[in-house]
């Protein structure tokens, strides 16, 4: 199973409108942090799939995205919740961590 | 997890790690490792690995760690992704507790690896992300065009600042002595580049508003500059993640296990490979040599 790649006109409905929480993995392909993250990424999406919904956004195809959420530091995760971002992540060091911050969130 | 007892548990799975679970699967035992992320360990955050053998052209770290893995998953070794979050090595049956659950084992492997040292001011933590990293590889594009401060001078702290020169309006390299410890690969393309040595001074307090906006740097005479940044780099090293093995195995006064060229540490049963153990010289092609010789010394204690 491969994580949705968010595109620029899907951001509105697939995130913001969804109905489920939308996890979003802000990474680009040239930062070896978001690489070791993104395994784990996908793993969550096959464990926890029903409960919340997994994406990814590249910054590099969705700048502008990238800039009004202030991303500066990749790989950031960012739990959006009734079209609103509820909770955000800096490159967390472990699967563990990140299954910690949705339980935190009362998502899993 | 599938079996109640496995032959060895492997914690950690960079390129020691998964050497000796290829070794020990093949070898007719049963492996177990645990991965706290994704294969690699440190080397996965490498884009271009030029000096592991058989790779002409260089293969890319991240990549290197996935055939590691996959090659000795080929042989039977399993790999779960938990964390460990404590471990007792004292008793014949080996003990590791992680966040899903019990893992035993009759010997384990020892390969967490190390990690970038922080600068150690109380500031620092809450700004990583905020200005403060630790890969220019990683984060160097963030600051594009911008004013970055390398904090170090060794061969890491030569590398990102000539490859940060390459991205950045400005590159300063802080550096508590009045030479670097690089190699000559990087000392020549540095003169010639644009980066601004800082000597004998060390970075005192990193300023901060809602992201980093410069450093406070004193020299040795006690006399303190502000620099004007956007980014902190600290390139000062690393340290060994042992802290679990505390009270268990013996570590140096550094913190890495002492363990000579057998792998064994001071418990038997337990070995130690790759970074994370006492040795001269830590790269990609060492950890895996440790993780082989591992493997045999496993065999021998469980035979």
């Amino acid at each position: 199973m491969s994580v949705n790649a968010i595109e620029k006109t899907k951001f509105q409905t697939e995130v913001l409108e969804s109905e489920k929480p939308v996890v979003v993995d802000f990474w680009a392909p040239w930062c070896g942090y978001c690489r070791r993250l993104a395994p784990a990424v996908e793993r969550l999406e096959a464990e926890i799939g029903s409960k919340v919904t997994v994406a990814k956004a590249d910054i590099d195809e969705l700048p502008e995205i990238a800039r009004q959420y202030e991303i500066d530091t990749i790989p950031t995760l960012i739990l959006f919740q009734d079209g609103k971002e509820a909770d955000r992540v800096v490159n967390p060091p472990s699967q563990d961590a990140v299954e910690e911050w949705l339980k935190t969130n009362q998502v899993i | 997890m599938k079996r109640d007892i496995y032959d060895v548990a492997v914690i950690g799975g960079g390129p020691g790690g998964y050497t000796a679970a290829l070794y020990c699967a093949r070898s007719g035992l049963s492996v177990l490792v645990l991965e706290k992320m994704s294969p690699g360990g440190q080397m996965a955050t490498t884009s271009v690995v030029d000096n592991y053998p058989g790779f002409e052209e260089g293969i890319d770290g991240f990549e290197l760690g996935e055939k590691m893995q996959r090659q000795a998953e080929r042989f039977g070794a399993e790999t779960s992704f938990v964390n460990v979050t404590a471990v007792d090595l004292k008793q014949d049956i080996k003990t590791i507790e992680t966040s899903k659950g019990q893992v035993k084992a009759r010997a384990v492997v020892l390969a967490t690896g190390a990690s970038p040292r922080e600068i150690g001011l109380p500031e620092e933590p809450s700004l990583r992300g905020r200005g403060v990293a630790y890969c220019a590889t990683c984060d160097g594009m963030m600051y594009r065009d911008k004013t970055v401060v390398v904090v170090g001078g060794g061969n890491s702290a030569a590398a990102d600042a000539l490859y940060l020169s390459k991205i950045c309006k400005k590159v300063y390299l802080v550096h508590r002595r009045d030479t670097l410890r690089a190699s000559k690969v990087y000392l020549e393309p540095l003169k010639n580049s644009s980066v601004e040595f800082i000597w004998n001074s060390q970075v005192k307090e990193i300023l901060h508003e809602k992201k980093v906006t410069g450093v406070v740097v004193e020299d040795k005479k006690g006399h303190r500059k502000e620099i004007l940044c956007d980014g902190v780099f600290a390139a000062i090293g690393r340290i060994p993640d042992t802290k679990l093995f505390i009270g268990q195995t013996e570590l140096d006064s550094q913190g890495y296990i002492l363990a000579d060229e057998t792998t064994r540490t001071n418990l038997p049963g337990v070995f130690a490979v790759g970074d994370v153990r006492t040795k001269p010289l830590r790269q990609v092609v060492t950890a895996a040599s440790d993780g082989a010789v591992a493997s045999h010394f496993i065999e021998e204690y469980l035979a």
